[in-house]
């Protein structure tokens, strides 16, 4: 068992107990064999799995028998992901079923893609069940004010607001073109866009179809406000009363700033994911926990762990620093041990999700100083 | 010592600190709060007009008699910075410790915008010939030829993006309260001290609290500063100065490649010279953009490479403390060996030699951080690039290249010494447009008269005239029907 880091506080919020934490370790080690059974086996599984498993020195088959033992895979390559054919990771058992492909960055080069049939929208119907109603209420309309084009986030937002009896409205933001223009250094032309987006937004608000809900991310969220703002109203003002908001941007700072000076009330819960895992959402953000943003995976589907960054099979201590390593198990799509871009600090199983969480995440340093954030 | 966020008079502190440590033993020497973009454009959106209305509402004599006052607490007096109290030694040692400098230089700059600020009378008349100060709180008024007169500001407030490299450069910006414009400033990660401590001397001496904000944090605050402030100064690289080339909201300073120009007329005389140039080039440890970065003459190139070396050579790293250190560190890990990499590649060039190679290796590795010493190359010609380069520590090129060539060779030249009696050399200096601050005579390139407009005048920028009629009972326009 890993030990607290030394200079670990007490927690400012409701630790899950060790039974639950047992339980949940029970759930994610049986559904880990189920999807390691479906993957590999030869009626169901992805022709990419099954060619790979004959590489390895062990049979996924009956040498899986829990969570842990998925560190006998090597750790997943997510180059693999660039490029087709594009029907390699669809699995045999799904192959009638209509599919969706969904792509991350792509700003240079071949994006890399992951199928999707149903996973975006269990993803979010399952996240759907975290959102109070008070403040998403069942019916209302949503504004995607996120990126558009080939993104499983676009659809998922649409799919959410549709889950909860309400209609999304989109904007056209390409995110791609965003991260060209920091890259430029054209920033009279980030601050165009940024503004184009903005008025969309502001356009679809003020055009009387009593949206309620909000998807955006930090960056926009702000940019919305001061856009407000200098029109003399605010977000709450608009009828906004909850945002879904989500980034590597989300800071325990900006949190405080955005709750004390853009919000006025509007409920807001921050979200981390990407294109591979789908969503992990936060334990409540308060003061009194110092805006600490922290994630938990949506378990058993996805995994979250913080890896000591040169042993990355091992977690690191409660408070200790690591990078992301994440773990995806759905029966569309099996991803073991990918090690993300991202580092961040290993958070305790919380009540509601009783299995760890991260906080802090943030680019991960060795690759910090080439990635670009854009606007999400 | 924490320093918070100062919200046009509103300390604000941020749950994102960064650690300010002592470039020689990582000592811890204060905290200071990280905000983000969106504060600043919350906050220019809600306080620049009433920034200026602050100042408005003092008589424009009374806040640069404040800003006297400021300039006796800036170097005199005890002051509460951020959450403690400074001293001028406090200041000093402070400075030194995150920025390299020896503190003599830190005491040196103090004293150069305790100048600034004293004379503050003097400069405002000469950049604005002489214009009484209430045209610019009214918006307009009668010269004392009896035209009426009309200078509109362009923004509120004036945006800093500043820098870390030499504190030097605050003379820059502290005209502008004078001129009924507040201040927003990003201060340099390693050096908020300057700004710091000037904002609490001038609140201290009665400029309101709500003219003045200081912002630290990330990269994005200063893009937030640049979006939000009609008028902004930014300080950077050379690729900044491209990015901002021709908008007229941003002034940019970037390196000055300021140079010495020896004429034919003058240069057998050279060793006459040579405290000129050595001071030009080795002052404030070369850190400036005043600093001489190269030296053109027609003749007797290598005896000034060689004496230059002479001189430059041996100095050597000093501790901080001690009255004779001349040589900053470089605080950045790797960028002093980055740095040198790169010269050593530049002297492999055809027609460069290396004059300061005798004098023991010019990269000094410290634990922590890193020197590099004088360097002085000669270059038979302009053509090779280190003849171009120019680095935050005293180097210089001595550039071998004929009187008429050097106009047309020099490039981008924001103080040129030009050591000539030569009238038509002079001439074709004075009509020459890479050049912006001329030297007619043997003037060290950092020495400059503050009445003079730098890299453009301030109110040039901050102001634009125009014309603004009232009926003729109230003046005597010319008017032609």
């Amino acid at each position: 068992m890993a030990t607290d880091a030394p200079a670990a506080k007490p927690p400012a919020f409701e630790v899950a107990d060790a039974a639950a934490v047992a339980k949940a370790r029970t759930v994610l080690d049986a559904h880990t064999v189920e999807t390691v059974a479906w993957h590999f086996h030869p009626s169901t599984g992805c022709p990419f799995w099954l060619e790979y498993a004959k590489s390895l020195p062990f049979d996924p088959l009956t040498e899986v028998k829990n969570y842990d033992d998925l560190k006998k895979f090597p750790p997943f390559e997510d180059e693999w992901l660039r490029g087709g054919p594009v029907r390699r990771w669809v699995p045999k058992g799904f192959a009638d079923k209509p599919a969706y492909v969904f792509e991350t960055g792509g700003t240079t080069g071949v994006p890399k893609s992951r199928v999707n049939m149903r996973d975006f929208r269990t993803d979010y119907e399952e996240f759907s069940a975290t959102l109070p109603d008070e403040y998403f209420p069942k019916g209302a309309n949503w504004l995607m004010l996120g990126p558009s084009g080939p993104r499983r986030l676009r659809l998922s937002i649409e799919h959410l607001a549709q889950h909860r009896g309400g209609i999304c409205f989109c904007i056209d933001l390409d995110p791609r073109w965003v991260i060209k223009l920091i890259q430029k250094g054209w920033m009279e032309h980030l601050e165009a866009y940024k503004q184009h987006c903005i008025d969309q937004a502001i356009t679809i608000l003020e055009a009387g179809h009593e949206v309620r809900c909000l998807f955006t991310t930090p960056k926009l969220l702000e940019a919305l406000a001061l856009a407000l703002e200098k029109k003399g109203t605010t977000i709450r003002q608009m009828g906004i009363t909850g945002i879904f908001s989500g980034g590597t941007e989300f800071t325990p700072q900006w949190t405080r700033f955005a709750v004390e000076e853009l919000l006025e009330g509007v409920y807001m819960t921050p979200t981390y994911g990407n294109t591979l895992m789908g969503l992990a959402a936060s334990r409540p953000v308060t003061p009194a926990d110092g805006y600490t943003i922290a994630y938990y995976a949506p378990q058993p589907r996805a995994v979250i762990e913080v890896v000591d960054f040169d042993d990355t099979n091992s977690v690191v201590p409660y408070g200790g620093t690591g990078r992301v390593k994440l773990t995806t198990l759905t029966q569309e799509t099996f991803v073991p041990g990918f090690l993300e871009r991202d580092e961040g600090e290993r958070e305790r199983p919380y009540k509601q999700y009783p299995w760890d969480g991260i906080s802090g995440v943030r680019p991960f340093r060795a690759l910090a100083a080439t990635t670009t954030v854009g606007v999400y | 010592m924490h320093l918070p966020a100062w919200r046009f008079g509103k300390p604000y502190e941020s749950l994102e600190r960064t650690q300010l440590v002592h470039f020689l033993t990582g000592a811890p020497v204060a905290e200071v709060s990280q905000v983000g973009g969106a504060i600043i454009g919350r906050d220019l959106q809600k306080s620049a007009r009433t920034a200026r209305a602050a100042l408005l509402a003092i008589d424009p004599e009374e806040i640069v008699e404040r800003l006297q006052t400021a300039g006796n607490l800036y170097a005199h007096g005890t002051l509460t910075v951020g959450d403690s109290k400074q001293s001028p030694d406090d200041f000093v040692k402070q400075q030194s410790a995150t920025t390299g400098l020896p503190e003599s230089l830190c005491r040196a700059n103090m004293q150069k915008n305790l100048f600034v600020l004293s004379n503050m009378d003097r400069m405002l008349d000469a950049l604005s010939r002489g214009l009484p100060p209430e045209v610019l709180w009214k918006g307009f008024g009668t010269e004392h030829r009896g035209v009426v007169v009309s200078y509109q500001a362009q923004s509120p407030v004036l945006g800093l993006v500043l820098p870390s490299n030499s504190p030097g450069v605050h003379t820059l910006w502290l005209p502008v309260i004078a001129l009924g414009v507040g201040l927003v400033m990003k201060p340099g990660g390693q050096e908020p001290w300057t700004p710091y401590r000037m904002a609490a001397a001038m609140v201290e001496a009665g400029i309101p609290a709500e003219a003045i904000g200081l912002y630290p944090g990330p990269t994005d605050v200063g893009a937030a500063i640049l979006a939000g402030c009609g008028r902004s100064m930014i300080f950077g690289s050379a690729k900044t100065v491209e990015q901002y080339r021709g908008n007229p909201a941003v002034q940019v300073h970037g390196p000055g490649f300021s140079k010495i120009l020896l004429g034919d007329d003058c240069v057998d005389g050279w060793e006459r010279h040579l405290d000129v140039i050595v001071e030009s080039v080795a002052a404030n440890s070369g850190r400036g953009c005043i600093n001489a970065s190269a030296v053109y003459a027609s003749r007797h190139t290598q005896e000034i490479a060689a004496a230059l070396a002479e001189r430059l050579g041996p100095i050597d790293v000093k501790p901080p403390e001690d009255p004779d250190a001349k040589l900053a560190a470089f605080t950045v890990p790797g960028a002093a060996k980055a740095i040198w990499e790169q010269i050593e590649a530049g002297l492999k060039a055809p027609g460069v030699t290396h004059a300061t190679a005798a004098y023991g290796p010019r990269f000094v590795e410290g634990e922590r951080c890193g020197w590099l010493r004088p360097t002085v190359v000669h270059c038979a010609s302009p053509d090779p690039e280190i003849a171009k380069a120019e680095y935050m520590f005293p180097f210089v090129s001595v550039v071998a290249c004929p009187q008429e060539k050097m106009l047309e060779r020099i490039g981008p030249t924001l103080v040129a010494t030009a050591i000539t009696v030569d009238p038509a050399f002079q001439s074709q200096l004075i009509d020459c447009t890479a050049i912006d601050r001329l030297n007619l005579g043997p003037i060290p390139t950092n020495k400059l008269d503050w009445l003079q407009p730098h890299e453009g005048n301030i109110i040039d920028f901050l102001y634009r005239s125009r014309a603004l009629q009232v009926p003729a009972a109230s003046s005597r326009p010319l008017q032609v029907v």
